[in-house]
């Protein structure tokens, strides 16, 4: 008779209890599955929020423009730079931009605005700038307007058709100024985006700052999000050292820190719950082997080694940990395939509060293999760990005392 | 043939502040093919003395020789070995594995030696035979009744054709129907196939049975008769 039949029919001697303690396994996992799978399909959904809102997955700048963010720090993207891009496994698209500031004045108004330079056309598939607009046209190439956001509209007092002045300081040091006639309005779901920005054709833009050819940042997007750090390790073994290349992450350190301290929030609660079932199969193993300790005793005395028997009840901890582990994840497939087709909609301030920070007010899930990958290690270390007391006391077993029990 | 050499043994235990002497000095010798009863009142030192020759238990003092082997010199892997291939064991309340069958608690020894499958199935077979439990070969032991759940046992006990069989008192738990029917069956096996059994035993009828009966009271042997098998 094999171990592995013994254990598995002595996991069944008392069914209710077994049962039971599969359960708590089951749901364990099954909550332990939903809560990362909510957890990092939100993640997913807030990072591609950003990504897409603004600043791409990957971004290359001249090496010292991130910390100092100005046009002396805008290049021209050479031939090899262009190759690069177009180049590298991954990539799914990539655009050009030429960022600054400059004072906008409309009447009496005068405000501070962020000049956001774009490939209208390669800018609107990445970032889908023109679903934004509430009021006239998305730029064209060569478009030869502006697109303002909406609170600095108001308090610029312009609306589209309307012409405001701009002056700044231009990539050589003059000062620089123009008319722009407003195009459109953009209404972003970001207060501090609907502040300060405006949008023009990049070739304006150049226009304006005297920076032909000139950019600040190439805007990259890849295929997977899985496949960031690859994408961009390629970029970086190949790019010119005068050129830096970031990674969304690197670029909103804060949005990391949010959900890094989110993510931890989650782990202690996933670490209670896997506590209590730690200590739920430890109980059903110390009774399975209470209430046989004369017949484990016997095994031994008729000639059974310690360390075989101690493999028996080793196995029947692992099975329990395998039955409870795979049916919360065979349960909790088709529950996490409908809610990644259904996100959960939030309401109230919390939909308000991220609606606030340009972040649709849904709850997303995710189907990442790690969602069940974690969760099955997590219950196999602590089945493990459970074992041990199970082997211990194979090993320690006194036949007469056991037998007397 | 000596099989089994018991010199000066001892069994202590401490309990509380007493010292319980449960074995007090035992030299015993036993022959291939014996069948003996240990008899003695509860608390004598029979089970004690039985636990120590089959290895289960350590004595305080003294050696318990097996086919030349000094069993207190065996490391505890090498003991549980040892009483695996040469020592039968049969226990008062049957102590069979419930999850196994009947068929499987008697191949159970064999599949711990290591034998081949056609022969465990086989001498299995043979041996739930013996005992008239050939029908029964796949009843778990829950649906077994007392008396046929101790022929079980003893099958389990010769099954890997041990050199003796300790039987701690077998038919305790039995009606007298069932001690009659294992007792002859114990009988036969050790009358054909010369298996030596060593029980200890309060139950007349077994007593009556054996061919050597050696009484114990407070660790001593106080008597040691063989005679001639009632017919």
């Amino acid at each position: 008779m094999k171990n592995y039949i013994i254990a598995w029919r002595n996991l069944w001697r008392n069914k209710r209890r077994t049962l039971i303690t599969v359960s708590s396994i089951f749901f364990g996992v099954l909550i332990a599955i939903i809560m990362s799978s909510m957890q990092e399909g939100s993640y997913i959904s807030m990072i591609n929020n950003v990504v897409k809102f603004y600043s791409g997955y990957i971004q290359i700048h001249d090496k010292d423009y991130w910390e100092n963010k100005t046009l002396y720090y805008s290049f021209q993207a050479d031939d090899s730079l262009n190759l690069l891009v177009r180049e590298t496994d991954g990539i799914s698209m990539s655009s050009e931009r030429l960022e600054s500031f400059a004072l906008a004045s409309s009447g009496d108004k005068t405000q501070a605005v962020m000049v956001v330079g774009v490939e209208p056309e390669q800018e609107n598939k990445i970032t889908e700038l023109s679903k934004w607009v509430v009021n006239g046209k998305f730029l064209e190439q060569g478009s030869r307007g502006i697109l303002l956001a909406r609170e600095l509209a108001q308090n610029l007092d312009a609306g589209v058709g309307d012409t405001i002045v701009m002056l700044s300081q231009g990539y050589y040091g003059s000062n620089e100024a123009d008319k722009f006639v407003v195009e459109g309005i953009l209404n972003f779901p970001s207060p501090e985006l609907n502040k300060r920005f405006c949008y023009m054709d990049i070739q304006r833009a150049r226009e304006f700052y005297s920076a032909d050819g000139m950019i600040t940042s190439i805007v990259i997007m890849v295929s997977d999000y899985s496949d960031v750090s690859r994408v961009l390790k390629n970029i970086r073994s190949k790019l010119n050292p005068a050129y830096t290349a970031m990674s969304w992450d690197e670029m909103q350190p804060e949005l990391v820190q949010m959900i890094n301290g989110d993510r931890a929030g989650g782990l202690v609660m996933k670490a209670i719950l896997y506590i209590i079932i730690g200590f739920g199969i430890l109980g059903t193993i110390i009774m399975m082997i209470a209430e046989r300790r004369k017949e484990l005793a016997i095994m031994v005395a008729v000639g059974m080694q310690k360390y075989k028997l101690g493999i028996i009840l080793f196995m029947e901890t692992v099975y329990i940990g395998i039955i409870g582990v795979f049916s919360g994840i065979i349960v909790s497939i088709p529950m996490i395939i409908y809610f990644i087709h259904h996100p959960l909609p939030l309401t109230g301030s919390a939909a308000q509060a991220m609606t606030d920070m340009g972040i649709e007010p849904f709850m997303y899930f995710t189907a990442a293999p790690k969602i069940f990958t974690h969760q099955m290690i997590t219950v196999f270390a602590i089945t493990l760990l459970v074992s041990l007391y199970p082997l211990a006391s194979a090993l320690s077993l006194n036949i007469i005392k056991w037998m007397r029990n | 043939m000596k099989i089994i050499t018991v010199t000066n043994l001892h069994k202590f235990y401490q309990e509380t502040e007493v010292e319980v002497k449960a074995v007090n000095g035992i030299d015993l010798s036993f022959e291939e093919g014996e069948f003996t009863a240990v008899v003695g009142p509860s608390g004598s030192g029979k089970t004690t003395l039985l636990n120590i020759i089959g290895g289960l238990d350590k004595p305080s003092s003294g050696e318990v020789i097996i086919d030349n082997v000094n069993i207190n010199d065996l490391s505890s892997s090498r003991l549980i070995d040892f009483r695996m291939n040469n020592i039968g064991f049969v226990f008062q309340s049957y102590n069979l594995i419930p999850v196994l069958t009947a068929g499987e608690n008697v191949e159970f020894i064999m599949h711990l030696q290591g034998r081949p499958k056609k022969e465990r199935e086989s001498r299995t077979r043979e041996l739930l035979e013996a005992v008239g439990l050939g029908d029964r070969i796949n009843s778990r032991p829950g649906k077994l009744s007392g008396g046929q759940q101790q022929r079980v046992a003893v099958a389990r006990a010769l099954a890997s054709k041990p050199k003796f069989v300790l039987a701690d008192e077998p038919t305790a738990n039995l009606d007298s129907k069932s001690t009659e029917n294992l007792l002859e069956i114990m009988e036969k096996l050790n009358r054909e196939e010369n298996i030596s059994f060593i029980f200890s035993t309060h139950d007349a009828r077994v007593v009556n049975k054996a061919r050597r009966v050696i009484r114990v009271e407070d660790g001593k042997v106080i008597s040691d008769e063989t005679k001639e098998l009632k017919k």
